[in-house]
């Protein structure tokens, strides 16, 4: 008897993390658009200057000229600049506070919380209670006056926007570390030497990162608000544009030209909305407990 | 000749809500060089704590050793600091975990956590680690070893992902093995491959295994000496074979006789399974001064209650903490 060919075994390869949790985003179609629309903001604010090579400090009509009127497509602010201008050398700052405050809000934060979660104790209390110090600050009051203080440069603007938004940061990695440090693999890796530095940042963090990732995305959007909130208030640098410092000076003009304040009010309002979305995907993407198979 | 690792007096104590228990309750035992050495006993008894304690692992807090010594080359491992127990462990003690499945770290590759360990203690390059990972996993017979050591742990079966456990506790060729329950999750075909597997590699590298089981089989084929554990004290200690062939503890009887036997003919003769009655006692039961297997023991008497049992030496080497053993 001879024997029957038998079928070639399919082996079906588990996915990699990465390739599942880009599957996930692709599904969220808002959240893909958002990006999309992200990528060509963050061009629009690296190249923009370069294709439309316009001073947006300088006298370039009369002012208060409306949209679209003598060839200029977002017309004129009560100086007579250049609104398009501004709006592409304003983004450029403000998605550049909008990062770097995130990223430091995501230093400060992972740091501290990292700390607390994984030696608890004494450590832990004394971390936990200055988080919760800052917690209580009335942020935008404690800023303005960090601000006010040591002057309106762009990096004292990040400083003070991300000294006060560490706090969410710090006690989500310090939950994150509670759950992850009873895990058996920590054991595990413990049981085979490693050290508490590799513990924490080897082993720990990486598994720790999806819901700092998330939360952190969201922070970009609200350090840009954030940003807009002080240079409103005219706590900016006046030698920079930025969306917010746009409204602020022409805020007086808001019945007379309310497009002057519009158009950069809708800049931050779709740049934050597409960053909440994107957020949003992310968080669909990397959390395990939302995902539906 | 000094054993390997001498363990004396070990009491650990465990905070609970109801108060402090001790869950290891005068352990002493020692074990040689190259040997076989297995803890075998029900849930709850102390085993893994054991093994825990052995590497310096009590849960923080929670756990800690009362009074003993845990001596390791001479070194007493319960005075030693943190960093020297850093160096021992994965290095001169390993440990393999109950729970493959869970056991590795799930965003690194198994190559990258074997190479670690190493790199970690052996100070080899990047390159040289690398290397001698795909050697290990060869040897604990991952088929394609080169292409698997780029794998993640998930995308690995339960037995696969053991083997890998194995090769990392093996990477730096320990002196003392401690496997805690290594088969339990696994499917019994795996089992006897792991078990197989374990074997030949102490052949080839002469570590001492301690092997934490409930699984009296494996005991029986893998270990020269048995401990049996019972509520955090010792209940019996001595050679497999003799233990096996005449427990002098009933709750070791007990436990062997719980084991089932493969007959090829179902037949009414085939006797019935004898089980233990009653279940471990509770941690507040423990450190009370009477035996603490009394309440599910046939042989009971006035003396179990009144003290606790001293150790009953025989002259084989076997010893049974129980009034009764010279009966039995």
């Amino acid at each position: 008897m001879t024997r029957p060919e038998l079928q070639e075994e399919e082996t079906l390869q588990a996915q990699h993390p990465f390739t599942e949790s880009w599957a996930m985003f692709r599904k969220n179609t808002a959240a893909v658009a958002a990006l999309a629309l992200l990528t060509l903001i963050t061009f629009g604010a690296i190249f923009g200057p370069m294709l439309y090579p316009v001073d947006p400090f300088e006298m370039v009509w009369a002012p208060f000229s409306p949209p679209g009127e003598e060839g200029f497509l977002l017309g004129t602010d009560y100086l007579g600049r250049d609104l398009l201008s501004m709006i592409i050398n304003g983004a450029k700052v403000s998605l550049m506070i909008g990062v770097s405050a995130a990223l430091m809000t995501v230093i400060i934060g992972v740091t501290v919380g990292a700390l607390a979660g994984f030696y608890r104790g004494i450590v832990e209390e004394i971390l936990m209670r200055i988080t919760e110090f800052f917690q209580v600050l009335p942020t935008l009051l404690f800023s303005m006056v960090l601000v006010a203080l040591f002057g309106a440069s762009l990096p004292m603007i990040t400083f003070a926007i991300g000294i006060v938004s560490w706090t969410a940061v710090a006690r989500i990695t310090r939950s994150e570390f509670l759950r992850i440090r009873e895990l058996e693999y920590v054991t595990a890796s413990r049981a085979s030497g490693a050290s508490n530095m590799k513990l924490m940042f080897r082993v720990i963090l990486p598994n720790a990162l999806p819901p700092i990732i998330v939360q952190s995305a969201l922070m970009v959007g609200s350090a840009i608000l954030f940003e807009a909130g002080l240079s409103f208030l005219g706590l900016t640098d006046p030698n920079v544009v930025s969306w917010g410092q746009i409204i602020g000076s022409n805020r007086q003009y808001i019945l007379d030209a309310g497009y002057t304040v519009t158009i950069p009010g809708v800049a931050i309002f779709v740049t934050v909305l597409a960053i909440s979305l994107v957020g949003d995907g992310l968080n669909d993407a990397l959390n395990p407990k939302l995902r539906q198979r | 000749m000094r054993p390997l690792l001498d363990v004396q007096n070990l009491t650990i104590e465990l905070t609970t809500r109801d108060g402090v228990a001790p869950v290891i309750d005068d352990l002493s035992f020692s074990l040689n060089a190259g040997e076989t050495l297995s803890f075998v006993g029900e849930s709850g008894c102390g085993k893994s704590m054991t093994a825990l304690a052995l590497m310096g692992l009590l849960p923080a807090n929670i756990g800690r050793i009362a009074s003993g010594h845990i001596l390791f080359e001479g070194e007493d491992l319960v005075q030693a600091s943190d960093a020297q127990l850093r160096k021992i462990r994965g290095n001169d003690i390993s440990m393999i975990f109950q729970e493959p499945m869970t056991s590795l770290n799930p965003v690194l590759t198994i190559g990258e956590q074997i190479a670690e360990v190493l790199r970690a203690h052996q100070g080899l390059s990047r390159k040289a680690a690398w290397n001698q990972t795909i050697a290990l996993l060869d040897a604990v017979r991952i088929p394609n070893p080169k292409g698997r050591a780029g794998d993640y742990p998930f995308q690995m079966s339960g037995g696969q992902r053991q083997r890998a456990m194995i090769a990392m506790a093996l990477a730096c060729a320990p002196k003392i093995l401690i496997a805690d329950e290594p088969t339990t999750a696994l499917d019994v075909t795996v089992q006897a491959q792991i078990f197989d597997l374990l074997g030949d590699l102490r052949k080839q590298t002469g570590a001492a295994i301690i092997l934490i089981t409930h699984d009296m089989g494996a005991v029986a084929e893998m270990a020269e000496r048995m401990i049996v554990m019972y509520a955090g004290r010792k209940a019996e200690l001595g050679p497999v074979d003799q233990i096996i062939d005449h427990p002098r503890h009933p709750y070791t009887k007990g436990l062997i006789e719980c084991v089932p036997h493969i007959q090829s003919e179902m037949s009414t003769a085939r006797h019935d399974l004898v089980e233990v009655p009653g279940i471990v006692p509770s941690l507040r039961e423990f450190g009370k001064d009477q035996c603490l297997f009394a309440s599910r023991c046939r042989y009971l008497s006035e003396a179990c209650l009144a003290s606790r049992p001293k150790p009953q030496e025989f002259a084989n080497a076997q010893s049974a903490d129980c009034w009764h053993a010279r009966d039995l």
